[in-house]
């Protein structure tokens, strides 16, 4: 064998041994770095220095703290952790790296708003992102809506919902629904439909089939809530004409009182339990409902939310 | 063998000081010292910290320019020069000739590195007045920044066999601002689905990873460096930079010479 050839078959032969020894190093590196790179935002926390030390590529690295926003978010709630310390100054340094980023304002305030596990719990925050947002965005009527959203939902002050609404639908772009919203919040008229509402538009308004997903959980969640009370009420009537609670819902068809056993959302009959009360038939899939879980029942620390067709 | 090897590495040596290669020593010098004796004036407490962020920042950055400069030379100059063609017409290997020009080249990056640390703790005691166990965590941030060097010196002589100076120094540029970014680029790889997952992956774990060896950062803010994260950073250094070698020495191999 001529010697290039042997120089050549060592050479590629270590080549990949080398390779494959680097990918294997680097995913000890990443174990015993896991997180590092978030962390660097405990050191240069303040955005406007790292605006300066972008050199103009600012764009480019808001682009890359949105990216990290969205993968911690996403990693700290795979885990079902509690708390989000970095989201807030990372959510800060994206939209002021690029203050015309919506969607960091949109994204990052349903992140933010939710009481934990399904977000940080930091309602008062995500006010402040959306706020900063519309002061650098002034006729984008999606941050209004976001930013009513907020108050109606997570801090439940209609006032405060009915003002960013109406506000939001004054721009000559908006969306016609706001002008609703901010009626039907003024008037504090209907709250589960106003919440209704809100959920369908933000079923039909959003791509991303993860969101659309969790919006519909919301929408059956609303309809159970409503079932439930509604056959809670008929459950106390039966009670008072027989003198006895049902033994089932199929008393209450009996006595006239339903047309037939109702069924959930997702096709389930309500069934009574032990105690008198209407409940679900299978509360794991039907994350967010307040009515009609069983006595005792803890829900999964990760809200299961079934994929949407 | 490796006498012809370190021959070659000695004249690569002394080829990049009579280049005055060594001459960014006095513009280190003069900004270590403006450092020191200015930051104290204009801000309050952050005199160790501003010395340890610039120091180890400019020793990482001109150790960079000169390894991509300088590296992107080593065969395409001898090339043009017609050197080359004295080299390797005697007993000299191809491969020996990239070891040796590689082995030259780092060498006086760790001639480099070494004084501009001397100029860092000169100016760490200028501030702080003594030394504290902390620094030590410098010396570490140091090393990583040296096993920086190999890596880009490899990726340099890798682009100079076969390509021109200024596409390599490109070439070597983008892949350092890339691998800066290489713990994100593989966070971005594991959140995506399908094939691109895989290509993500790929190209990820294929360009440096220059992230986990920056640790500029946590070292200003005195944060321990784990000596799991030495180990692996130094194994990984070394491998990919064998790595490198010889893709270089499979393609200078195989270059038509003539």
């Amino acid at each position: 064998m001529k010697a290039s050839h042997k120089v050549t078959l060592v050479a590629a032969g270590l080549l990949i041994v080398c390779m494959t020894a680097s990918v294997v190093i680097l995913q000890r590196v990443d174990r015993v770095r896991a997180g590092a790179t978030l962390e660097e935002v405990l050191y240069i926390s303040s955005p406007k220095l790292l605006k300066r030390l972008s050199l103009g590529y600012d764009g480019l690295l808001a682009d890359i703290y949105w990216t990290r926003a969205v993968q911690y978010f996403g990693g700290k709630h795979h885990e079902g952790a509690g708390e989000y310390k970095l989201l807030a100054p990372l959510l800060e340094i994206t939209t002021t790296l690029d203050p015309h980023l919506i969607v960091a304002y949109e994204f990052g305030a349903n992140f933010l708003a939710p009481a934990p596990p399904n977000g940080a719990g930091m309602p008062e925050k995500a006010i402040e992102l959306v706020e900063n947002g519309i002061r650098s965005n002034p006729d984008e009527w999606r941050l209004y809506y976001q930013l009513g959203f907020i108050y109606y939902i997570d801090l439940k002050d209609y006032a405060g919902a009915a003002k960013a609404f109406a506000s939001g639908a004054r721009l000559p772009h908006a969306h016609p629904f706001l002008k609703i919203l901010a009626a039907q919040m003024a008037q504090h008229a209907g709250e589960w439909e106003t919440a209704r509402m809100l959920w369908v538009s933000a079923y039909a308004t959003a791509n991303d089939p993860e969101i659309r997903a969790n919006a519909a959980a919301h929408i059956r969640a609303l309809q159970v809530d409503r079932d439930v009370a509604a056959l809670d009420v008929f459950t106390e009537e039966y009670t008072k004409r027989a003198g006895h609670p049902p033994g089932s819902l199929s008393d209450l068809v009996a006595a006239g009182m339903l047309r037939g056993v109702p069924v959930d959302p997702l096709g389930h009959p309500y069934k009574l339990g032990a105690d008198g009360r209407v409940q679900v038939a299978d509360p794991d899939n039907l994350p967010f409902i307040q009515k009609g879980t069983p006595p005792g029942y803890v829900p999964p620390k990760k809200p299961k939310i079934l994929p949407t067709d | 063998m490796s006498g012809r090897i370190a021959y070659i590495a000695a004249n690569t040596f002394r080829e990049a000081v009579r280049d005055r290669v060594l001459y960014n020593l006095i513009a280190f010098a003069v900004l270590m010292s403006a450092a020191a004796v200015l930051v104290g004036q204009i801000s309050i407490d952050i005199e160790r910290l501003v010395v340890v962020n610039l120091g180890l920042s400019a020793v990482s950055l001109f150790g960079v320019v000169i390894a991509i400069f300088v590296g992107i030379g080593l065969v395409s100059k001898e090339i043009d020069k017609r050197t080359l063609y004295t080299v390797l017409s005697r007993p000299v290997r191809r491969w020996e000739f990239i070891a040796g020009k590689f082995l030259g080249l780092a060498g006086t990056l760790a001639v480099n590195t070494a004084l501009m640390a001397v100029g860092v703790f000169g100016a760490l005691l200028y501030v702080s007045h003594h030394f504290q166990s902390s620094d030590g965590w410098v010396l570490v941030a140091l090393y990583f920044i040296g096993l920086q060097f190999l890596i880009i010196t490899a990726l340099s002589l890798l682009f100079s066999t076969f390509s021109s100076p200024l596409l390599s120094s490109v070439f070597a540029f983008s892949l350092f601002v890339i691998g800066s970014f290489a713990e994100d680029l593989r966070g971005f790889a594991g959140i995506v689905r399908g094939p691109t997952h895989w290509l993500a992956t790929a190209a990820a774990y294929l360009v440096p990873n220059f992230s986990a060896l920056n640790l500029i950062s946590s070292v200003a803010h005195e944060q321990p460096i784990s000596g799991q994260l030495v180990l692996y950073n130094t194994a990984y250094a070394l491998v990919y930079t064998g790595m490198v070698l010889c893709g270089a020495v499979l393609i200078f191999e195989r270059r038509n010479l003539k």
